[in-house]
């Protein structure tokens, strides 16, 4: 078993033709975002403002936070449909916390423990009893949601000390705020994590073949315990940055972006199968999807008529390399 | 042994009776016949979606877009009984399944002809489906008022002592219970989400039999989505929000397997009792509803560890103790 060479699956996918198209999808995709960029600078007046710009950054910094660390855990073959809802509990465990006098540091510590908490616990019901992703983190949508709705009833949390607001409101340099900060940290974390470590290589290697991971001396159990624990603790974060931005919880907070958070990776060309896909991609879609929101918004394009858009970019992005390899490959059939 | 004496539904079916005895001793009224009918008509529409889920879970697909595709038939014929007053119910009733089964195909085509997963497709579907709600009706409501009494009294009508709605539920357990446990298409699909490459083999075409599986998901869809608004009397852009969810959660409880091949319609029924009884129960116990989410939550996560149990020592996949020691 020792001398077959089991890891041969990851170099091939890489230079394999589907991982060329997701490569030159990518540049596709750049292209997609500065177009939309300069289509919307033409459309309306108010788009090329340093602060307006900055602000349209809110649309996808959270989001895309959690969408790195989701990106791997989608590359090795799992989803977590549970980050909103841990969002909302470690949110809520937040403002219990305020409640009872915790400062600003307590406040941040309080957010990652209960985040990489629900981590664990999906991370437990995966790895250890060897259940489906998707059910398990349904299940605990419910049930971290529930536990908001428990504790808060239809009340909220407001009153955040002043100095918390910095994680959401506060500026960096002129008009860069500390989530963009944060976002092109993260950004860079999970680029060389996933792209220059053994430990990248080895989330593909189980995307492609657990199996075979395996037998090369993956712990794959271990490995995906981690990425649950990499969601949960990035669901932590944001939810640091997004209660500091409204200055109060709700149990109802970030509800539904668990499948933005989804859409935006599968838009960065990562397969919903696994095994494939790049940090860039998802930076690039983060991008995507924040102007089109921006810019639509800006032509008083309401709310729920982007997500048309939105879900015709989701499925047109993985439709049309399907589509041209169909009308490519028609003579030859 | 295990195929005459279905452990799962019998478990289950006693855990939904616990609970209703456990509720009937604080508070006797609610086994009350009349009660009980009325908590099984608000489970309804539960019932049928989990019917159609669940053949599409079977297939080895997830459609998430059963709630957003319920909440645009059912403003499509809300406006339409606008528009046209006259128009009689057995017109209504098949514009819906005719506009559900339609999305449905969408669904069904992307996954047949462009083989993309269908938890990518349904959740764009998902999301355009709501968008277009919003643009036909500019995120207006249409209000009771505003619809023909026919229109809203239909799911109402009461038949032989329950409501139409009710009965609309059990004659779709009926025909599928006899599809996927008498026809060829019950049985291919069976095939397909088992063993997909032995299906091809046998001559079933998967791809297209996940098409009648999204066909069949969509057409319920769009048959409760003008039962809900009807019986509701109102249609707006959020009506079900999240709903698929809920639908996905009664199929796990009753025992389909999410990566398809095994469960039964009396499995889905049973999910879809329990998550409704657990929902009607709560406010007359004197539990605040806020409880429900973390309830359904949790029973979620018990059934699908108790399913993955009983099914481990089956040992389908060779290296799975290999992969398990780790």
């Amino acid at each position: 078993m020792m001398d077959t060479p089991t890891t041969r699956h990851i170099p091939d996918r890489l230079n394999s033709r589907a991982a060329r198209i997701f490569k030159s999808w990518e540049a596709l995709l750049l292209a997609v975002a500065i177009a939309i960029f300069v289509v919307n600078s033409f459309a309306s007046p108010y788009f090329l403002n340093a602060w307006n710009l900055s602000d349209a950054t809110f649309n996808f910094t959270e989001k895309a936070m959690i969408a790195f660390a989701m990106a791997l855990l989608i590359i090795a073959g799992e989803i977590d449909l549970s980050v909103a809802s841990i969002i909302a509990l470690a949110s809520t465990a937040m403002g219990l916390a305020m409640q009872h006098g915790a400062g600003t540091p307590e406040l941040v510590i309080i957010g990652i423990t209960v985040g990489l908490l629900c981590g664990a616990f999906n991370g437990f019901f995966v790895t250890v009893l060897g259940l489906p992703s998707i059910v398990v983190t349904i299940g605990t949508m419910s049930l971290f949601r529930g536990i908001s709705y428990i504790i808060l009833g239809d009340g909220s949390f407001s009153g955040y000390p002043s100095s918390f607001a910095w994680f959401g409101q506060g500026y960096i340099y002129w008009v860069f705020t500390v989530e963009m900060l944060l976002f092109v940290i993260i950004a860079v974390i999970y680029g060389v994590l996933l792209h220059k470590t053994n430990f990248g290589r080895a989330v593909y290697a189980i995307g492609n073949n657990p199996t075979g991971a395996l037998f090369s001396g993956i712990r794959v159990q271990r490995v995906k315990f981690i990425l649950f624990l990499l969601t949960g603790l990035m669901s932590g974060i944001a939810a640091i940055c997004l209660t500091s931005r409204l200055g109060s919880t709700r149990p109802s907070i970030a509800s539904g972006m668990e499948l933005e958070v989804v859409t935006m990776v599968v838009l960065g060309g990562v397969n919903i199968l696994g095994g494939s896909g790049t940090i860039p991609g998802v930076v690039i879609a983060a991008f995507v999807m924040g102007l089109v929101t921006f810019g639509l918004g800006l032509l008083n394009v309401p709310g729920l008529v982007m997500s048309i858009f939105i879900g015709l970019l989701l499925i047109g992005v993985i439709a049309l390399p399907r589509l041209w390899t169909m009308v490519a490959q028609r003579p030859k059939a | 042994m295990k195929r005459y004496i279905p452990l799962r539904e019998a478990i289950l079916g006693a855990a939904i009776l616990t609970l209703t005895l456990l509720v009937a001793s604080r508070f006797p009224g609610f086994i009350a016949p009349s009660n009980l009918a009325n908590v099984f008509n608000d489970t309804a529409p539960l019932i049928i979606l989990a019917l159609g889920q669940m053949v599409v879970i079977l297939t080895r697909c997830i459609d998430l877009s059963v709630a957003a595709n319920l909440a645009l038939t059912g403003m499509a014929v809300a406006m339409i009984n606008v528009a046209l007053p006259g128009l009689p119910i057995p017109v209504i009733l098949t514009i819906a399944v005719l506009m559900g089964a339609f999305m449905g195909a969408i669904n069904g085509l992307l996954v047949w002809k462009l083989s993309i997963p269908p938890i990518v497709v349904t959740l764009g579907t998902m999301t355009i489906f709501r968008g277009i709600i919003f643009l036909i009706s500019d995120g207006k409501w249409v209000n009771s008022h505003e619809m023909s009494p026919a229109f809203t009294g239909f799911p109402r009508t009461v038949l032989l002592g329950l409501p139409v709605l009710s009965w609309v539920a059990i004659l779709t357990v009926i025909v599928f219970g006899i599809m996927m446990a008498r026809t060829q298409s019950g049985r291919s699909i069976f095939a397909v989400g088992g063993n997909p490459h032995a299906a091809v083999y046998t001559g079933i075409d998967v791809g297209k039999t996940q098409f009648w599986a999204f066909v069949a998901s969509g057409a319920l869809a769009g048959l409760t989505g003008y039962l809900w608004v009807a019986r509701y009397a109102v249609a707006y852009v959020d009506i079900a929000g999240g709903f698929e969810l809920e639908v996905v959660a009664a199929c796990v409880i009753g025992g389909i397997s999410i990566a398809g091949g095994i469960g039964t319609v009396g499995g889905a029924v049973l999910g879809a009792i329990f998550l409704g009884i657990v929902k009607n129960a709560l406010p007359v116990v004197d539990i605040s509803p806020f409880w429900q989410l973390a309830i359904s939550g949790s029973a979620i996560l018990i059934a699908v560890a108790f399913n993955a149990r009983s099914g481990r020592n089956k040992g389908r996949v060779i290296l799975k103790s290999a992969e398990a020691t780790q």
